[in-house]
């Protein structure tokens, strides 16, 4: 049995609570992070029963980045692994309207998770082992007019985490960029996804848990989703603006 | 969204919501004429509201386990197959389970299944220990047999119809092993059968497939498989060192276009005689892992399909023991005369049944499915005739097209229950396409 302790950011999520559980199947410990914390505790008393793992619950806030050195110095212990599932889709045409909207979103995707990862990669560094793990998005690859606010956060969320990994690579700390495309999730429920490009959040877990393992450095979830995005960046971009994606 | 039960008929154009907290399912009540979803494994319209279907499947959590009692408390829309998953492999396994694990525990609870151990253990509502449920003014009660009784009863049966179910705490049963070891008696009569079933009242799991597709002697000769959980002492070696692990299954599909010699009755017949005749040319006993004693279907996903894109229905009665063996042989007799067989028919021994409004009753049961067509309809309806004749009731979790004035007529309870939701204010805020249909 593994005893290691895993640190699941904004595990809420449907990818956050699904990487709770495949973790605990292998026998971590979890950390589980999250706004309002107390309100998880179904879900914490769910993965003891199921897998008889050991939970504990974190409150935590993305955007309170100044709290963020104290949250990682207040867990019992430093975890081996940490993933980010920390998000907000928004609405682009609300972030089109309106500034404060907007800045939502990048604070959201980009300076929440970027700020807590910094914390946790330096002292990870100090220790010499670790894995952190970021989830980003093929939306960060190229912007379309549709969510472009939320794709630039998920670029600079990706370019960040892309130079932790080179940063760390020195010190023993190993970096994951997971790239899902769509994922059937809370976030996506009322849009209507075409089923082959759509995962479910237990293959995105499934992916992650493979990741930390294999130390894979980047990882789409649908394989077909490489060839989607390398098609998606080939396109010239004086024919790409006036594409409708 | 397009929404129907396994059976796929009927299909209503439904308003679903899936809710994520208590807050929301009671925004949901509000709206009125609410119905709870599991995983729609009712065949017909149990599960469907055409404006307000709420879908619990966020709700899927276990949240706790006592493994001295063996009590799990969860949340409804927790999978059967997620129970046993967990607690097999630590020597629990459901006290009463349905012909399929893809069903929820409200579901199930709605529903009070019954399995093959009803003649002994009495349907699922035996092990429920209390059950928490939104009522009309979305309100959460915790009901039990100390604690609000009269919601608790009706509850357990009540289709859904007296509130939304939370979460409930149901009782395991221990077990050594994941065997079942399986004894088959051929009957070449349908008397056979029954006489198989009376004789073997001990046994702790039974059930017949009955042949109703041949003529003459043929029709409603049966395989009577009875089941004992196996315990380490009946074990082989290799299966005594890991005595819960599962061999895994082939899976089969079913191809979304079955050709239709497949339902064809000369073919449904060869098939039929070739099923009696391996059942009663193999061994008498063996072990048999309980994923295949119980769920033999689960292993064909999507097998519904079979019966092609208008669906098909299943017609469940059970009639009173004093009437049992004359009401089958008139049953099989309509069956047969129609021409209309099924490849699944199976009949079995139910007990004793406590229950308000749930379906058992002590006599026999009689499920079989049709592919739906005017012909079938039609038969069903003649079917619901002789059992009515005959003292018996239908089985609303496999029910699409009764008509209410047969319901009324074949179950004196359906009046009280009626008059229970309309006292209580249940009749306004929680009704399914089913229970409109039924006047419930």
């Amino acid at each position: 049995m593994n005893k290691q302790a895993i640190l699941i950011l904004g595990a809420r999520s449907d990818i956050g609570m699904a990487v709770a559980h495949r973790f605990a199947s292998q026998g971590y410990r979890l950390q589980l992070a999250a706004r309002d914390a107390a309100s998880l505790e179904a879900d914490k008393s769910d993965i003891e029963v199921r897998h008889g793992a050991s939970v504990t619950l974190h409150e935590f806030d993305a955007l309170a980045t100044q709290t963020h050195a104290a949250f990682v110095d207040g867990l019992e212990e430093l975890p081996s692994i940490a993933v980010c599932a920390v998000g907000l889709l928004g609405d682009q045409a609300a972030s089109e309207r309106d500034v404060n909207s907007a800045i939502k979103v990048m604070r959201s995707n980009y300076e929440g998770p970027a700020s807590i990862l910094a914390e946790l990669a330096n002292r990870f560094a100090e220790r010499g082992s670790g894995t952190l793990v970021g989830i980003s998005s093929v939306a960060g690859l190229r912007g379309r007019a549709t969510n472009y606010v939320y794709g630039s956060a998920k670029a600079a969320l990706t370019t960040f985490l892309s130079g932790l990994r080179n940063r760390l690579a020195r010190h023993g700390v190993h970096v994951v960029t997971v790239l899902p495309g769509f994922v059937a999730t809370r976030m996506t429920e009322h849009m209507d996804l075409p089923a082959l490009l759509t995962a479910k959040p237990q293959e995105v877990a499934e992916a992650i848990h493979r990741a930390t393992e294999k130390k894979h450095n980047i990882i789409y979830i649908r394989p077909v989703w490489r060839v989607v995005m390398f098609v998606i960046r080939l396109i010239p971009e004086s024919i790409f603006k006036k594409m409708r994606l | 969204m397009q929404l129907a039960g396994w059976g796929r008929f009927p299909v209503h154009d439904a308003h679903v919501t899936a809710p994520r907290s208590e807050a929301e399912i009671v925004s949901c009540i509000q709206q009125g004429q609410a119905i709870a979803r599991g995983n729609g494994r009712a065949y017909g319209d149990s599960a469907i509201s055409v404006t307000n279907t709420i879908h619990m499947r966020h709700f899927n959590r276990m949240l706790g386990f006592d493994d001295t009692t063996g009590t799990l408390i969860a949340e409804a829309g927790v999978l059967l197959a997620d129970i046993i998953s967990v607690f097999l492999g630590r020597g629990w396994f459901p006290a009463v389970t349905p012909g399929t694990k893809f069903v929820t525990l409200g579901g199930m609870i709605a529903a009070d299944v019954h399995g093959k151990n009803h003649h002994r253990d009495g349907g699922l509502g035996n092990f429920v220990d209390w059950i928490d449920i939104m009522d009309g003014h979305g309100k959460p009660q915790r009901c039990s047999r100390q604690e609000n009784p009269d919601l608790f009863a009706w509850t357990i049966g009540g289709m859904g119809l007296t509130g939304v179910i939370l979460r409930a705490a149901i009782r395991l049963r221990r077990v050594e092993t994941a065997w079942i070891s399986q004894t088959v008696i051929p009957a070449p009569t349908l008397d056979a059968a029954m006489d198989a079933f009376e004789t073997n009242s001990d046994a702790t799991y039974s059930v017949a497939w009955i042949d109703c597709v041949n003529t003459g002697n043929k029709l409603g000769r049966s395989l009577v498989y009875l089941g004992e959980h196996a315990t380490l002492a009946d074990l082989g070696a290799s299966q005594k060192a890991r005595p819960y692990a599962t061999p895994t299954r082939r899976r089969l599909t079913v191809a979304s276009r079955v050709p239709h010699w497949f339902l064809n009755r000369l073919f449904m017949r060869r098939f039929n005689d070739f099923l009696y005749w391996q059942g009663s040319h193999s061994t008498m006993q063996k072990l048999v892992d309980w994923d295949s004693y119980f769920y033999p279907l689960d292993s064909i996903p999507g097998w519904n399909r079979i019966y092609g894109s208008k669906g098909f229905a299943q017609f469940q009665c059970v009639l009173p023991l004093a009437q049992s063996r004359t009401g089958l042989r008139a049953l099989l007799d309509a069956i047969s005369d129609s021409g209309m067989g099924s490849f699944l028919a199976v009949v079995k021994r139910l007990g004793d049944q406590p229950g308000r409004f749930s379906f058992p009753m002590s006599g026999y049961t009689l499920a079989i499915d049709f592919p739906l067509n005017a012909r079938s309809l039609r038969l069903m309806e003649t079917l619901d005739r002789i059992t009515i004749t005959h003292g018996g009731r239908f089985y609303l979790a496999k029910d699409s097209r009764m008509s209410s004035e047969t319901l009324a007529e074949s179950d004196e309870r359906t009046q009280r229950f009626v008059a229970m939701r309309e006292k209580a204010g249940m009749r306004q805020q929680f009704q399914s396409a089913q229970s409109q249909r039924l006047a419930l």
